[in-house]
């Protein structure tokens, strides 16, 4: 059980210069989205297309990914399958160590942040490098990213100074972002020239060539991959598209949505091994077959992680990625949370307004307000919600059912509210009146004001 | 044309002059207002709560009350939303449920949309700034949201700017949501409550004298937060501005 999205969220907002920074940051991010995609004649469409392409090789899904298997291995690549996050590790482990890898340069991969896959290698000896460089701020600083595209979103420039001064070395009181990416530089140089192992995400595997894409915007993932003979490239299932023509759809949407560039610095393409290396990739299920066979949620594994529903939503913007307790923060990070384990995250379907804005950014258009509402429908159905909310509104439901009642309860509510001291309507149990007025209650409600003036023999 | 007014619970109850002012807009345009006093509340409320089973009874209601109208009119963007896209599930197949759908509206899209209203004959000598809530905006699509690239356009904007003297103000954040959110309030209210300051702010820093938007509920959440902190601004829903604009 988690300490549920209102709590947290409180705590961040308490700090509220701070909520306020977080806010404007992401913000910045999404204004940059929009000037973007309005740099794109046909945004509209293209994100049609990539919905479009996603719900087909949505109801193929087992095909596709036997043939981006076929083609990966007719390319010299390995293909393992992993059912959950522990084969995955498992299976990760049994490849470095059958190679002795002792230390492995890692670029940004949200799979194996989900898997745990870090403190699984660390336990069995192997020293993890995240070569990202938000990556490698929260790695250094012990945390989990708070964003899934800026994973140091949450911490300011003289934080990371102080960070880098304590593990890197540089000087105290350096701030200066130039400075300190130069010394993050020259760090992961280090890492990469001694790293003995690659591994990398797959933004995109393609079906009908068996490559894989890997996009970065510091060439991180070359540097991991093009010195050690071994690269390991981890997977969800829902990665695969069918086609090549199919990849020039995602990758205009995709560095659009996330930060507003038109395209990723580095798009590598990796077709089989480097000579004389090897290529494994790792497909991974854990969970992802189950939300495909739920047909009011599957449409979230259309997710392409470009963040941009994070950036947009202003809930998220004012409560930070850790209030939601996820590896996947966000609306996206609700849904998928919830998915799986719906007790434990049963707080993220309402930590949201419903409003609708991630919606609209999303480039493979996953109606995410929409699911989140349907999973509060069902956590209601398990009886998740609880019983004190189900109860109001149960009883809610049968005042309103019955327009005497409903009357009666306008009257007694308005009444009470006139005449209640001011000390009584604001205690402690008006979560409406901490930091807000209460609406002035009108003697007469609307229909008393109709029937007074053209009711029945009036008018 | 006879239509039938659809009051959202809470505006019956709190807010008779937003109603009232709806009725007399409406009926400036020559329209023919009707008040089916059975009606109470379209279930929204539980159905956002997740509590679809105590949503489905009202919605059933809804369609008895309101299913033989030529059109139903009601001042909310969210509560017609409810009807046009949440009603499904309890109401598919029913006999007059696709005409309830297609001929429930908000106010100001049954001006421009079904009455033609292309510019208002009012005055209105204020600055103003335009909330945009999201139900409207988002799930009616009485304009478009910032989030798409297309055109921006909006009912709501178009019908107030073609009052005189008014001067719509331009926001930092068109349409960001304000944190409302039915139940949100309550449950999330630290995030909620700072939302709903910084919408006010935005408003504020735009030099607005009244916040306007197509619903109540937001506006409450508004005022409630601007009240409190003593902040001059004033609140009025869409339907009070267009009738006293062209009283």
């Amino acid at each position: 059980m988690t300490a549920g999205h209102p709590a947290n969220a409180a705590r961040f907002t308490a700090d509220e210069p701070r909520a306020h920074w977080h806010d404007q940051a992401l913000w910045f991010v999404r204004e940059k989205r929009d000037r973007a995609a309005a740099l794109v004649p046909d945004w509209e469409a293209l994100r049609d297309a990539a919905a479009r392409i996603r719900a087909h090789t949505q109801g193929r899904l087992a095909d596709y990914l036997e043939e981006f298997e076929r083609n990966a291995v007719a390319r010299g690549a390995k293909v393992h399958w992993a059912r959950d996050a522990a084969e995955h590790n498992a299976v990760v482990h049994g490849i470095l160590s059958a190679h002795g890898v002792r230390r492995l340069a890692k670029s940004k991969s949200m799979l194996t942040e989900e898997c745990g896959l870090n403190p699984y290698l660390e336990a069995r000896g192997i020293e993890v490098v995240d070569t990202d460089l938000g990556e490698r701020i929260v790695q250094l600083a012990g945390e989990p990213p708070s964003h899934i595209i800026f994973p140091a979103i949450h911490h300011k420039r003289e934080e990371i100074g102080a960070l880098f001064h304590e593990k890197l070395g540089t000087p105290a009181g350096l701030a200066d972002p130039k400075a300190l990416t130069e010394a993050a530089r020259g760090h992961l140089r280090e890492k990469f020239l001694s790293a003995d192992a690659g591994l990398t995400g797959v933004n995109f595997a393609v079906a009908e060539t068996g490559g894989i894409v890997v996009c970065t915007n510091e060439g991180n993932a070359d540097m991991g991959t093009h010195l050690p003979r071994l690269h390991v490239a981890c997977m969800g299932v829902e990665k695969v598209i069918p086609r090549l023509e199919h990849l020039g759809v995602f990758l205009r949407l995709l560095a659009r949505s996330a930060t507003g560039q038109p395209v990723t610095s580095y798009t590598s393409h990796f077709h089989g091994p480097i000579a004389g290396g090897e290529l494994h990739v790792v497909i991974v299920d854990a969970g992802r077959s189950r939300i495909l066979a739920d047909a009011a949620f599957r449409r979230s594994l259309a997710c392409i992680r470009c963040g941009a529903c994070l950036n947009t939503c202003p809930v998220f913007r004012r409560s930070g990625g850790y209030s939601y307790e996820y590896v996947v923060p966000g609306p996206i990070g609700s849904l998928l949370a919830s998915a799986r384990d719906p007790r434990a995250h049963a707080s993220l379907p309402f930590a949201s307004t419903l409003c609708g804005s991630c919606d609209d950014v999303c480039p493979v258009k996953i109606d995410l307000h929409d699911q989140l509402l349907a999973r509060r429908r069902d956590l209601a159905v398990r009886r998740i919600v609880p019983l004190g909310k189900r109860l109001a509104m149960r009883i809610a439901g049968l005042v309103l059912s019955h327009r005497a009642a409903y009357e009666a309860a306008g009257r007694i509510t308005r009444f009470l509210l006139r005449i209640l001291p001011r000390a009584l309507l604001y205690g402690p149990w008006n979560g409406w009146g901490r930091r807000r007025e209460l609406p002035e209650a009108p003697r007469e409600s609307f229909r008393d004001v109709w029937r007074r003036t053209r009711g029945a023999g009036r008018g | 044309m006879r239509v039938a007014l659809f009051v959202p619970c809470y505006v019956d109850q709190l807010w008779p002059r937003v109603a009232l002012a709806t009725v007399s807009v409406l009926e400036r345009h020559g329209v023919e207002v009707v008040f089916p006093e059975e009606q109470t509340c379209c279930g929204q409320p539980m159905a956002n709560a997740g509590c679809a089973g105590d949503a489905a009874p009202l919605a059933r209601r809804f369609l008895e009350i309101f299913g033989g109208f030529e059109a139903v009119v009601c001042p909310s963007g969210s509560c017609t939303s409810m009807v046009r896209n949440h009603y499904d599930a309890f109401l598919a197949e029913r006999p007059g449920f696709e005409h309830l759908r297609k001929s429930t509206f908000e106010l100001c899209e049954f001006l421009v949309d079904v009455l033609g209203v292309k510019a208002l004959d009012g005055r209105f000598e204020h600055r103003v700034g335009l909330h945009q809530s999201c139900h409207g905006l988002r799930e009616l699509g009485l304009g478009v949201p910032s989030e798409l690239a297309l055109p921006r356009s909006s009912k709501v904007g178009g019908l107030l700017s073609s009052l005189r003297g008014i001067e719509l103000v331009p926001l930092a954040r068109a349409d960001e949501c304000c944190g409302f959110g039915g139940t949100f309030a309550v449950a999330e209210e630290a995030v909620s409550c700072l939302m709903g300051r910084d919408r006010i702010a935005d408003h504020v820093q735009a030099g607005a004298e009244i916040v306007t938007g197509t619903d109540v509920s937001c506006l409450m959440h508004l005022e409630g937060l601007a009240r409190r902190e003593k902040i001059p601004l004033r609140f009025q829903h869409v339907a009070e501005v267009i009738a006293e604009a062209i009283a």
